[in-house]
């Protein structure tokens, strides 16, 4: 049950519209710290992010490969917590009221810091949706129908080994998108193949209406250009959050994932055309 | 009454304790992995298989050792010491590991990883893994790599891959991450073999039931040699469990006071420690919800012990239930004072206990000079020391420059 017109199904009826898919991007909240991960976040827009996940850092990220491992560690150490990440939401939203933004992280932050009280300062920050890697549609009752409940999208993560029996469990109380994690792995680990994710998405939307986006292992335009012929929306995570690690300065990070985020974004755009 | 040994629920619950709080790549595999255990369980083949194994393989029955001179020591309690250190391997693990990889063979899988702290289950798995022509990865923190090099060896003679983890501080929590990415990663063919009653359902449940032939001996040797139950029992809790396998037999016997001993490190008080129940608070990690050492963020820190197969910040879920209904009682122990009760057991009973035992003797100890002579006091010494002798001299060493 997600609110009448969110801003995920507002952007995603838009792109429908004009026949594209979305640029979903990932990166971490305050990496590598405070006021240069803010700065990349207002400048995601612009350089053609049509959705944003924002990592909510935790200190054991087990799905996460090395790259996003680096990246909540880089936060973490330059004091990035919850209270933070929601206040980012909020200064993002001064300027920025229409792409939608996803809080995507591990449970044991939120369960610190409260449910109710997280789903209540979330909404009033303007977050839209929720991923939470560790928390199946088993636990639902945890952190998923709360959410809904206030109006926040909670978006499941399917894979793989995600079979036509468990998928109606894991569509049931989906809203957003669904996210297919197109590699069974940790994040920025090898990529599919082309038709491994077109039979997937097929499968996918014999379960379900939501719109579909396939992450893990795409890194250039090329690749979110084929992928984006296939599926409504295509996720870049570590290949951004790379430009941060290999980065010289505050303005090398900003430009470098903003730079990257213009070049998929045409990639993207381009590719139906 | 109603019984304390009936969980978990079907969701895998202890209470508000446990649960699958894993990513979904998992998901469907610790599903079949729990329903083909439920099939096991009762699968006469299979329990002919396991009681063989432990049999003619790690040596069981273990004795219930009756510690002469320690009880003439503290003048109290009679103190029995459940000899899981004389199991092929040296510990208790061995037990849990011979009942996961049989699951592992009856479900076709050829690979099998697993998560070390000490490195006893990392040997222990190795042991198992030669013994059934199956490949096996070992992921071990660099820290326990350099203090417990002479297991990361047993591993490489026993034709394990051995992984240094760098993460984190380099300890079991960081092998523990490094194991799951490795499962996500290799799902199709690989069988996860965790080494303590913690993790999503069903290992809290698997893993105390493989461990339960622990108590369930102790239940047998002391009808035989006392002719009754014993009035307490006590052991050490990492994960615990060499802990729920003395204890979960016996949680319905009422008259059977039960003594869980965490590891404090340096004391509680200087937050260097690894007491998840003493000092953390409850959250979710690893696939359960449990005590866990953590910030008021919710970020895990990180633990500390001496012993290597302590240095955990969490606790197996049905311990953390036991905590919260009070069935058994959790009390922390030091590294000195693990260590001075580690050097009475070489002393008096020509016995070296792991470092992890010696933390459950300490707390015996102080309690058995406070009891009765007919006190009945069983202490589960899961494991021997021979691994920790390296740690020990640096104890030493450490200590005679500070003098």
């Amino acid at each position: 049950m997600s609110s009448v017109n969110s801003r995920l199904q507002t952007r995603f009826a838009q792109l429908k519209q004009e026949d594209r898919a979305a640029l979903v991007t990932f990166v971490t909240a305050g990496d590598p710290d405070y006021a240069t991960s803010l700065a990349i976040l207002k400048g995601l827009p612009d350089a053609g992010a049509d959705v944003i996940e924002l990592g909510m850092p935790f200190t054991d990220p087990m799905a996460d490969g090395p790259a996003i491992q680096l990246a909540n560690i880089r936060a973490l150490a330059a004091k990035q917590n919850l209270p933070k990440t929601l206040q980012m939401v909020r200064e993002f939203r001064e300027t920025n009221s229409s792409t939608p933004l996803v809080l995507m992280g591990y449970y044991n932050p939120i369960f610190a810091y409260g449910v109710e009280r997280f789903v209540s300062d979330a909404k009033e920050a303007g977050v839209d949706g929720l991923i939470v890697v560790d928390l199946p549609p088993e636990h639902n009752d945890e952190l998923c129908d709360p959410a809904q409940s206030a109006g926040i999208d909670f978006i499941r993560l399917t894979t793989p080994t995600t079979d036509d029996q468990r998928l109606p469990v894991v569509l049931n109380g989906s809203s957003g998108f669904v996210y297919y994690v197109s590699v069974a792995g940790v994040t920025g680990a090898g990529s599919a193949t082309l038709e491994h994710v077109e039979e997937a998405v097929a499968r996918l939307k014999r379960h379900t209406d939501l719109p579909v986006c396939v992450g893990f292992g795409i890194r250039t335009p090329e690749q979110a250009a084929a992928i984006a012929r296939l599926t409504e929306g295509v996720v870049v995570g570590s290949a951004l959050i790379d430009q941060i690690a290999g980065a010289k300065s505050p303005e090398d990070a900003v430009e470098g994932v903003l730079g990257l985020c213009r070049q998929l974004s045409a990639g993207v755009r381009g590719a139906r055309g | 009454m109603t019984s304390y040994r009936s969980g978990p629920d079907d969701r895998g619950l202890f209470g508000r304790f446990g649960g699958q709080f894993v990513a979904e790549t998992l998901m469907p595999l610790i599903n079949q992995l729990a329903a083909e255990y439920e099939k096991a369980k009762s699968d006469p083949a299979f329990l002919e298989e396991l009681a063989y194994f432990q049999r003619d393989y790690i040596g069981r029955a273990s004795p219930l050792y009756f510690a002469e001179r320690l009880t003439e020591q503290f003048g109290g309690a009679k103190i029995y010491l459940k000899r899981e250190d004389l199991n092929h391997t040296g510990a208790h693990k061995i037990n849990n590991c011979i009942g996961q990889i049989l699951l592992a063979k009856r479900m076709g899988k050829q690979r099998i990883i697993a998560e070390t702290g000490a490195g006893m289950h990392g040997v222990a798995t190795a042991t198992v893994a030669a013994r059934f022509g199956m490949q096996c990865v070992v992921y071990m923190g660099t820290t326990d790599i350099e203090r417990q090099q002479a297991n990361v060896f047993r591993m490489k003679l026993l034709g394990a891959e051995v992984i240094p983890v760098t993460a984190g501080t380099g300890t079991l929590k960081d092998a523990m991450n490094e194991a799951l990415r490795d499962w996500v990663t290799n799902v199709h063919n690989t069988f996860y073999l965790i080494g303590t009653a913690a993790g999503p359902h069903p290992y809290p449940a698997m893993v105390r039931d493989f461990q339960s032939v622990i108590g369930n001996e102790v239940r047998e040797q002391i009808m035989q040699k006392e002719g009754r139950l014993p009035d307490s029992l006590v052991a050490c809790i990492g994960g615990g469990s060499n802990a729920i396998g003395l204890f979960h037999p016996f949680l319905d016997d009422e008259s059977v006071q039960i003594v869980g001993v965490e590891a404090a490190g340096h004391g509680i008080d200087t937050g260097k420690h690894a007491a998840s129940m003493a000092g953390g608070a409850p959250g979710v990690l690893h696939g359960n919800r449990t005590f866990l050492l953590q910030d008021a963020d919710g970020q895990i820190t990180d633990a500390h012990s001496i012993s290597a197969g302590l240095d955990y910040p969490g606790v197996g879920p049905e311990h953390a239930w036991l905590h919260e209904i009070k069935r058994v009682e959790y009390v922390p122990c030091t590294d000195d004072e693990a260590l001075a009760a580690f050097h009475q057991c070489c002393r008096l009973e020509g016995i070296i206990p792991a470092l992890e035992s010696a933390h459950a003797l300490a707390e015996a100890f102080k309690r058995a000079a406070k009891l009765p002579r007919d006190h009945l006091m069983v202490v589960n010494l899961s494991g021997r020391g021979d691994k920790d002798m390296q740690t020990v001299m640096h104890h030493y060493d450490e200590q005679e420059e500070h003098i």
